[in-house]
């Protein structure tokens, strides 16, 4: 555990190391490729003068509702299509298509229809949560042992109980790797939602820092800022799982 | 012999098939009979595929008979029934739960109390010797000890019957022999009536009363042989000269080219 947590911060440096030796060795001006600590610096100031902050809040809401909303919807449409192969056979071209389609050509349609608001971003985000969600917990809803399912039988367990005590926890690691896929997709979602039209969120501020400010260093720090958000996202995904599933 | 009354069982005339997509359904038993006596233990033997874990099945009321009846102590059976405890050729335990969370299954599905529940499942892991584990979860267990548990599962709710459905073929033959044992002791105590399906001749002769020999599919009752062993058993038993004629008896039934175990 610590060797891994070592290695981890290692490649951490590694990556910065080398970002400064193509900066210095390649001569690039700030403007295209600010060095790691006039970034670092940038983010710090970005934060302390209030300029990342209420971006920052605004796409968090974002990715919290649109996670919730969508990873609460496909864990019940992943259920109905684990359950019924009839809903599988009929939903599932849809569902597929529905994910073909780019959400970054569907995002300015929302926008349109939803206005500059979180309404749209929600949606969008919720969108491209849904498809990983609800096929993890098809896959894991399928994957419930039916040794299992005729013990619950054989005890006249209801359904409830049987969708409680034996599918929920079969399907639980399943729809973990849905949510873990699902939660760095949300912030995805809210980005792409925030460029089609928006007026706060850190995906503008991308926008702000390269168009009108001409402020490459902000841009960067948003970057960093909106990664961020990813890995910490992720690792309270991962912290639930741990709690929930445990070890086996 | 035992004045048992409770747990008797009486299959009329069970007559099964299976739909097949596209061809004829599958008769798997045809007209089956079978009478247990309340605290007998009868084995069940057959060719590979003779219906005999399907006959349990329709005992514990998991698959309805297309026609017939099967009744324990005059009630007929249309469904899974607590006074019926199961075991399977696998453990079947949930893996997420420890062993005593296992074992307390049943009662929680049956909406029994916890403290009442914690009691029942501390004496029934005592009955099977694994109060040691009962925090363990079952990915830390020998597959003896999973079977245990299982066991342990099937007995906690106090059934009048106990059906088996090759509990211990997966174990090895010395662990088998010596839960085969263990088991004729639990009835010794708790004289519940006991109906094991295997496909070992020695097995069925050394935990049976009576040993059911089943046709092959569709399955019906060929022979029912009494096994000439009184009083409580030891694996010695099983080199007795009545056990071996038994043994010849039963294997007469089974069809020639079925290998005897």
């Amino acid at each position: 555990m610590r060797s891994t947590t070592l290695l981890t911060v290692a490649g951490g440096l590694g990556f910065l190391a080398l970002w400064k030796a193509i900066v210095v060795i390649g001569g690039y001006p700030t403007f295209i490729l600010p060095p790691p600590e006039l970034v670092a610096a940038r983010l710090v100031t970005g934060w302390t003068s209030g300029q990342i902050g209420p971006h920052a809040a605004a796409t968090l809401v974002e990715v919290m509702l649109g996670f919730g909303v969508g990873a609460a919807l496909g864990l019940i449409a992943g259920y109905a299509l684990g359950r019924s192969s009839i809903v599988a056979r009929v939903v599932s071209p849809y569902l597929v298509a529905a994910q073909a389609t780019p959400i970054l050509a569907l995002a300015p349609v929302l926008a349109l229809w939803f206005g500059p608001g979180l309404l749209g971003k929600v949606i969008i985000a919720a969108l491209i949560v849904f498809f990983p969600v609800a096929v993890s917990a098809m896959v894991g809803i399928r994957s419930v042992d039916r040794g299992l399912l005729e013990l619950g039988r054989s005890l006249r367990a209801t359904r409830r109980q049987v969708l409680l005590t034996l599918e929920i926890p079969a399907a639980l690691p399943s729809i973990f790797g849905g949510l873990r896929i699902g939660i760095t997709l949300a912030v995805v979602g809210a980005i792409v939602g925030e460029w089609a039209g928006a007026e706060r969120g850190l995906g503008v501020l991308v926008n702000i820092a390269r168009g009108s400010l001409f402020d490459i260093p902000l841009m960067f720090a948003t970057l960093v800022t909106i990664a961020g958000f990813g890995v910490t996202l992720y690792l309270v995904v991962v912290l639930f799982e741990r709690r929930l599933v445990g070890v086996r | 012999m035992m004045t048992a009354t409770r747990g008797r069982i009486d299959v009329r005339g069970v007559r099964l098939s299976f739909a097949r997509p596209g061809i004829d359904p599958l008769p798997v038993l045809d007209g089956l009979d079978l009478s247990v006596a309340g605290g007998e233990i009868v084995t069940l033997i057959g060719p590979n595929g003779c219906g005999k874990s399907t006959l349990l099945r329709v005992i514990a009321g998991l698959i309805p008979a297309d026609s017939g009846s099967v009744r324990l102590d005059d009630a007929l059976i249309a469904g899974p029934d607590p006074r019926i405890g199961l075991v399977f050729q696998e453990p079947r335990l949930l893996p997420w739960r420890t062993v005593a969370a296992n074992v307390g299954y049943p009662m929680e599905l049956g909406g029994v109390p916890a403290p009442e529940r914690a009691e029942r499942v501390a004496s029934a892991l005592d009955r099977v010797g694994l109060r040691d584990a009962a925090h363990q979860l079952p990915g830390q267990l020998s597959g003896g000890m999973r079977q245990r548990a299982a066991l342990a599962r099937a007995l906690v709710l106090e059934p009048d019957v106990l059906l088996l459905d090759e509990p211990f073929s997966a174990l090895d033959a010395i662990t088998r022999d010596r839960f085969n044992v263990e088991l004729l002791k639990l009835w010794g105590r708790l004289r519940t009536t006991i109906v094991v399906v295997t496909h070992s001749i020695p097995e069925a002769i050394f935990l049976g009363d009576r040993v059911v020999v089943l046709s092959r599919r569709p399955g019906r009752v060929v022979a029912d042989v009494t096994v000439p062993l009184a009083g409580p058993r030891t694996l010695e038993d099983l080199d007795a000269a009545a056990v071996t004629s038994a043994a010849r008896a039963i294997r007469a039934h089974l069809d020639p080219e079925v290998e005897a175990a």
